[in-house]
């Protein structure tokens, strides 16, 4: 099954308006999920606020906002995440990151700024103290039962007393279990630290890759490094992240650029073209094994939004790669990710 | 001669006895749905505000998860930023705690909510002394309570610089804020929001929580009993404005009531009457009971006489709300009031439970409101529903109406701010 998502980050966008507009975008394409990008460091909106907002106006289409995990409170990030579960009706993702600048943490003033490789270490513990909070009440914990005159089974909500080198959270949530049982973790897995956090935590893995060679490299190690760390290397989705700017016409991939593959920029692998050879290139990937899927950014983000939708995921599903309609309701089930089972709940009855 | 028009906001009903959820029309207090049928309620009777509390510690009693009440809820911010969709003109409050945050973050967050819902968030500035509830954070531990006021109070100025920090023609400048709890400095990452700041609520009822409403706030979230100390609290909060350079109408009074309407005034007292006992169960009735007497009294009958032991003072047994104050004169009061009136166990946890209410037929209901308001015991009213999420219904499809006629209340919003339905003014920029 071939994934798709796309950014929706726009410059200078404050109000709800044209985010809704991208999402409803994606959304007629059947795409699995947008995501939008946030840092402290530079101009926009809270993402996980303004997806929030897109929610009620949307119906299918998975939401992932970036939440960092430096200068932010692990219990905090959680309870928003799992809200976010819920008012979405189960199509909510976080993608994690972390803050590195000294700028970011003069914003907070409460520690310096530290390497790259500690912070993505201290945002591995905050996904495992997140999964251990959203599974802090088990699904029935809610009972409503009138002679005991219990709103609660408290049997069935759980502390979970973790120590992680840089916090402790005592727990149980404020917010019982999300629908999605743990809302969809991404993160961008292409440098050091970060991969091994992705191999571990991970749903979804994002991979900047120029070559299909490259691509399927790291591919191949996140599969790796998720099996030593005991999971199930086919519960990670690995998608290739690239820039598009579809401005140059219906087929015309750059001259002299061997048929429109990604090259190098600054802001990270780039493709230009058309929105055919585009599908050309993602037909290719995924059907040679290289990436499950691909999480576009637009350049221009109406204009390509639009290129893609109509001409490039339009061609795809005419070919049969990629679904015409959403068969399910979750962004869980857009993936083909199965809904977590509670860490916390005793299976009964077969001791 | 037009007359003062009275505010309206809604509580959704939060984690407490109050909201009675064995009832057959209770339905999910996490599920969108829920929020945004209130909401929308909200918005059909003209409302200035709906207001969201907010939980980060389960309460425990005896050690142990207290289960009786409703438990679980979403966090506040990302439900209102998803109610901004479904409603158009309603202001959005949420509760958020100063000293388990920070100021960046949050007033990002607030302007957020402000620049999404079209200039209509509203921020309820509370603060916690609580070490257990620490236990969920990294700052961990907890303030002394002047400190709460002191954080507070310069937390939310240094949230009124980012939100000011920007130029009028949209252009980031720096800033920085040194005091005694921040020392921070850098760029915001918004413009300043429609309202320019969002509405600043606050409830407290001590000293330092009047003072600091009296200098900072627009909005004051109290609880009142009778008209008296409505007027009394209402008369001292609004004298103190003027220390601060502000006029009486920038600062609304609104305390949180509940209403309990029938055909006739008999029937509304039934009703009131097997609300108050839906909210006290006896389950309930014996834990509020042990929060009292600070030992285990789950052998008493809730249907029998209060125990004849004294009270013991222990602060851990109950952690997560709010204390009870003087409990030995407390238990003393309520055996005098039992003795009094012969009342069992969950009789007199009833009757010493007695919120304010107003009780009656719509049209008793609109009169005691409006005298409220005309005594200048309040500028309006926070309703606390006892059910979610239908609730707000009757108010809305009675009382409104009939308060409208009187002109006692807006038939129409004339502004798409929160500031505009409240009538304040938009503060100065830095």
């Amino acid at each position: 099954m071939l994934h798709l998502s796309v950014a929706v980050d726009q410059p200078s966008a404050y109000d709800a308006a044209s985010y809704v507009a991208l999402a409803r975008l994606a959304e007629r394409g059947g795409l699995d999920f947008v995501t939008l990008d946030d840092s402290f460091a530079r101009p926009g909106p809270d993402a996980l606020a303004v997806l929030s907002r897109v929610a009620p106006a949307t119906t299918r289409i998975g939401l992932v906002p970036t939440v960092t995990t430096t200068h932010t409170e692990p219990f905090h990030v959680q309870a928003a995440v799992a809200t976010l579960d819920w008012v979405s009706r189960g199509r909510a993702g976080w993608r994690l990151d972390v803050s590195t600048t000294e700028g970011e943490a003069r914003l907070f003033g409460r520690r310096h700024a530290a390497v790259a490789d500690a912070l993505w270490q201290e945002a591995g513990e905050v996904a495992d103290v997140a999964a251990k909070l959203w599974d802090s009440w088990e699904d029935d914990a809610e009972i409503r039962d009138v002679p005991t005159g219990r709103f609660i089974d408290r049997d069935k909500l759980h502390h979970v007393d973790f120590r992680g080198t840089s916090f402790s959270v005592k727990g149980p949530s404020i917010v019982p279990r999300p629908p999605q049982g743990h809302p969809v973790r991404v993160v961008d897995a292409t440098d050091g630290q970060a991969r091994r956090t992705a191999a571990r935590y991970a749903d979804v893995a994002l991979v900047r890759a120029v070559s299909a060679g490259q691509a399927a490299a790291v591919r191949e190690e996140l599969r790796s490094q998720a099996a030593e760390s005991g999971r199930d290397p086919d519960a990670l989705r690995v998608l290739a992240s690239l820039l598009v700017d579809l401005c140059a016409g219906e087929h015309a991939a750059e001259p002299g650029h061997g048929g429109g593959g990604p090259r190098p920029s600054p802001q990270g692998p780039l493709y230009r073209g058309g929105p055919v050879d585009l599908a050309e290139l993602i037909a290719t990937w995924h059907g040679q094994g290289i990436v499950d899927g691909f999480h576009l950014t637009p350049a221009e983000p109406l204009r390509d939004l639009e290129r893609l939708v109509n001409g490039t995921v339009a061609l795809l599903q005419h070919r049969g790669l990629f679904r015409t309609f959403y068969p399910g309701s979750t962004l869980r089930e857009h993936l083909g990710l199965s809904r977590p089972a509670n860490q916390y709940a005793v299976t009964k009855g077969t001791s | 001669m037009s007359r003062r028009q009275m505010h309206l906001a809604a509580h959704f009903p939060g984690v407490n006895n109050t909201t009675v959820w064995a009832d057959p029309e209770s339905k999910s207090q996490i599920e969108f749905s829920s929020f945004e049928h209130l909401a929308r309620t909200a918005e059909r009777g003209l409302f200035d505000f709906f207001f969201l509390a907010e939980g980060l510690r389960l309460r425990e009693h005896k050690g142990r998860i207290h289960d009786l009440d409703v438990v679980g809820r979403p966090e506040s911010i990302t439900v209102l930023s998803a109610l901004a969709a479904v409603t158009e003109r309603l202001g959005l409050a949420a509760t958020v705690n100063a000293t388990f945050n920070e100021p960046f973050e949050l007033a990002r967050r607030f302007a957020t909510l402000d620049h999404l819902s079209g200039g209509r968030a509203a921020w309820n500035v509370v603060t916690s002394s609580d070490a257990f509830t620490g236990e969920n954070f990294r700052r961990g531990g907890y303030l002394d309570r002047a400190d709460r006021y002191t954080r507070a109070a310069e937390f939310l100025d240094t949230a009124r610089e980012l939100w000011d920090s920007w130029t009028p023609d949209g252009i980031p400048r720096p800033f920085a804020h040194r005091g005694r709890h921040f020392d921070i400095a850098g760029e915001f990452t918004l413009p300043r929001p429609p309202q320019g700041h969002p509405v600043v609520i606050q409830a407290g009822d001590s000293d330092e929580g009047r003072e600091f409403a009296a200098s900072a706030a627009d909005v004051v979230f109290s609880r009142r009993s009778s008209l008296e100390d409505g007027r009394a609290f209402y008369a001292d909060v609004k004298r103190r404005l003027a220390k601060y350079g502000r006029a009486p109408g920038d600062l609304k009074i609104m305390p949180g009531v509940g209403v309990v309407l029938g055909d006739t005034a008999a029937e509304a007292q039934e009703r009131a009457a097997e609300i108050r006992r839906q909210q006290t169960s006896p389950q309930t009735a014996l834990l509020t009971l042990e929060q009292i007497w600070g030992v285990d009294l789950s052998s008493y009958d809730p249907d029998g006489p209060l125990p004849d032991i004294d009270p013991v003072v222990d602060p851990a047994l109950t952690q997560g709300r709010t204390r009870r104050g003087d409990t030995v004169a407390i238990a003393e009061k309520w055996r005098a009031l039992s003795r009094e009136k012969g009342l069992s166990i969950r009789q007199t946890v009833i009757e010493a439970g007695g919120r304010q209410f107003f009780i009656g037929t719509p049209e008793a209901v609109a009169t005691e409101l409006e005298q409220f308001v005309r005594y200048e015991a309040a500028d309006g009213f926070i309703l606390v529903p006892h059910l979610t999420p239908g609730g707000l219904d009757e108010f809305v499809d009675r009382v409104v109406p009939l308060l409208q006629e009187r002109g006692a209340f807006r038939t129409e919003y004339r502004g798409s701010t929160l500031r505009s339905h409240l009538g304040l003014p938009e503060p100065v920029r830095n």
